[in-house]
């Protein structure tokens, strides 16, 4: 690409949408990075007498809850910040860990074809007729509640949709002359995977990525619910989601805040995603 | 050249050439077998150009990939410079991929258009680790620019920045990066405009005379192929039905496939042009053995009777 990260910088402050996107996430990962460090009440500290407060602007009051309070008076403020910590990172992780797996096993499947593609495209079949929360059941038994394990289950969930949409794009690509151009000069597979596939299936693969988020971020509520991952009474946003539905017609806030809080971050990584995709395509420079 | 010892020989000898394709029927019921080529045996000296004709789906492309080993024979043998390459592993074929390269029919279709044509056009010597210091292989490559008559300080534009003729001229230009002594051109030519197609032409023999270069030229365009090729093969149906010199096959057709297939063309001398006939051909009036040998007609020119 030439130029490097002041190059990329100078692109990105130059378009709206990928700027707005990127300084959205970049706000929220701060926020949620610094939650310990700001003054908010901790996110499992409760309070009866505070019950179900409604959000507030009055920040002069001692012990104001700028967002409100939920069922058993904890901050949602406070909450919402701690939750983002777990819920980011574990998106993150479970769209990069699937995304790598699945973009790198549907270019395989889909230059190699034959042996490979057989087992790949069962491997898919299998997972994808694999109910997921038994999966989640068996995996939570077997290894236990952890972040870690909840990174895999989701990761688990995600790799098919990447690897079956960059296998059909890797077929269409294979036959391109500039491959077998590449196979010509005895260019090694995995050169021609990484250097000739790779860059022509990544437009897809994005897309699935932003999607992905969205999904991996809500999913996380319903495998915490089934002890996967970080336990109550931390909060994660899918999981405030969650227990907020219940409270929807008395408490809005309850669920509306962390309903927005996810909403915002899909909604910037789409626009960073879209603007990601333009900077990669050379048509478009 | 570097092989001076095998420079009495023919540079390609292709022996009895053969490749089915065994294809499903409709719904999956009953195999039938394409014969996309089907015995097709030929030979092509150092400096040649040679040139394959024929109507579509004659089997001419599948041809020039056998030749390459981007496709398995069926059966028959492919002499490089000598060696028999048909029967070597893929892993063995590297040093011989730098003695043959093709270039396409489709200059789109033909670069990565996520790569820089630098990039691209360094790609063989990176791969057979000619130049591997950066700084030394963008030299050659820029060398290698000028040699097609693209402007080096274009290494760092990507595909679709360039026209049809100037892509092709990248695609020429990774074709001889390795200094290859044969080169595959399937229709290089026939994708571009008229006025391009003379410079692409010239091109081409121009680096025949520098490099010293053979050719196995694939072309739909009679009229070309008579001013480029110093002997012809005629396809039809997968196999070679006449083959001599170009001005030979010219001027006495003997097969009744070249006859069509050359009153096709129109003639540039406008009496000649208005009593020209087109013929037609008739496929029931070829009734060769599978196994059947070609006539010798005149010297060197060959026709399957
Ligand atoms: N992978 C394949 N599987 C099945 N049939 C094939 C395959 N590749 C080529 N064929 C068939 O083999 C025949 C010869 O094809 P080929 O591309 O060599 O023809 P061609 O002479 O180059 O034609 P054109 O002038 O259109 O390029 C055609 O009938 C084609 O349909
Ligand atoms: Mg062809």
């Amino acid at each position: 690409m030439g130029g490097g990260t002041g190059n990329f910088l100078r692109a990105l402050a130059a378009s709206k949408g990928g700027l707005i996107g990127a300084v959205l996430l970049l706000a929220f990962v701060l926020l949620t990075a610094a939650a310990p460090l700001l003054p908010v009440p901790g996110p499992t500290q409760s309070n009866l007498r505070a019950r179900l407060q409604p959000p507030t602007l009055s920040l002069t009051e001692i012990g104001a809850h700028p967002l409100g309070t939920d069922n058993i008076g904890r901050d949602m403020l406070s909450r919402i910040l701690h939750g983002g910590q777990l819920t980011l990172a574990v998106g993150a992780a479970a769209v990069v860990l699937g995304g790598v797996v699945g973009v790198l096993l549907g270019i395989v499947a889909g230059y190699r074809g034959g042996m490979w593609d057989r087992v790949l495209m069962r491997l898919v079949d299998i997972q994808l007729a694999f109910p997921l929360m038994l999966l989640a059941l068996i995996i939570a038994a077997a290894l236990g509640p952890s972040v870690r394990n909840l990174i895999i289950v989701l990761a688990l969930t995600s790799w098919t949709r990447y690897a079956r949409i960059v296998r059909g794009q890797t077929l269409a690509v294979r036959e391109r002359e500039f491959v077998q151009s590449a196979r010509a000069i005895a260019a090694s597979p995995w050169r021609i995977m990484t250097r000739h596939i790779l860059p022509n299936v990544m437009t897809p693969a994005l897309v699935v990525a932003t999607l992905e988020l969205a999904r991996v971020i809500i999913l996380e509520a319903a495998l915490s619910f089934l002890g996967l991952g970080v336990q109550p009474p931390w909060p994660s946003w899918g999981r405030m989601l969650a227990e907020g539905r219940t409270y929807m017609a008395s408490a809005w806030w309850i669920a509306a805040f962390p309903g927005l809080a996810i909403m915002l971050t899909v909604l910037s990584v789409n626009l960073l995603g879209d603007w990601l995709r333009d900077y990669f395509d050379p048509k478009l420079k | 050249m570097s092989a001076a010892a095998a420079s009495a020989g023919p540079i390609l000898a292709v022996e009895n050439l053969k490749r089915h394709y065994v294809t499903a029927g409709f719904l999956g019921r009953g195999k039938y077998t394409v014969k996309a080529v089907d015995g097709v045996s030929f030979a092509i000296g150092r400096g040649e150009t040679f040139g394959l004709v024929g109507e579509s789906g004659s089997g001419k492309s599948t041809t020039g990939r056998l030749v390459l080993r981007l496709e398995e024979p069926t059966s028959g043998r492919v002499r490089f410079e000598g060696e028999d390459i048909s029967a070597l592993p893929q892993s063995a074929l590297k040093p011989v991929r730098r003695r043959m390269q093709i270039v396409f029919q489709d200059p789109y279709a033909a670069l990565n258009p996520r790569m820089t044509v630098g990039n691209f056009v360094g790609e063989p010597l990176v791969v057979h680790g000619v130049a591997p210091d950066r700084e030394d292989r963008m030299a050659r490559v820029a060398a290698l620019f000028r040699k097609v008559g693209l402007d080096p300080r274009f290494v760092d534009r990507y595909p679709h920045q360039f026209s049809g003729g100037q892509r092709q001229r990248v695609g020429i230009a990774r074709a001889i990066a390795l200094e290859p002594s044969l080169i595959v051109a399937d229709e290089p030519i026939t994708a571009l405009d008229v006025s391009i197609q003379a410079q692409i032409i010239n091109l081409f023999q121009d680096l025949q005379e520098q490099l010293g270069l053979a050719y196995l030229f694939i072309a739909h365009d009679l009229s070309m192929v008579r001013y480029l090729c110093h002997r012809l093969a005629v396809m039809w149906r997968g196999r070679i039905v006449e083959l001599g010199p170009t001005e030979a096959i010219f001027e006495d057709p003997r097969h009744p496939y070249t006859k069509a297939l050359l009153s096709s063309v129109p003639i540039p001398d406008p009496d000649r042009e208005r009593n020209r006939q087109r013929l037609v051909f008739d496929p029931d009036t070829l009734r060769a053995a599978p196994d059947q040998p070609m006539v010798e007609v005149a010297a060197g020119h060959f026709v399957l009777a």
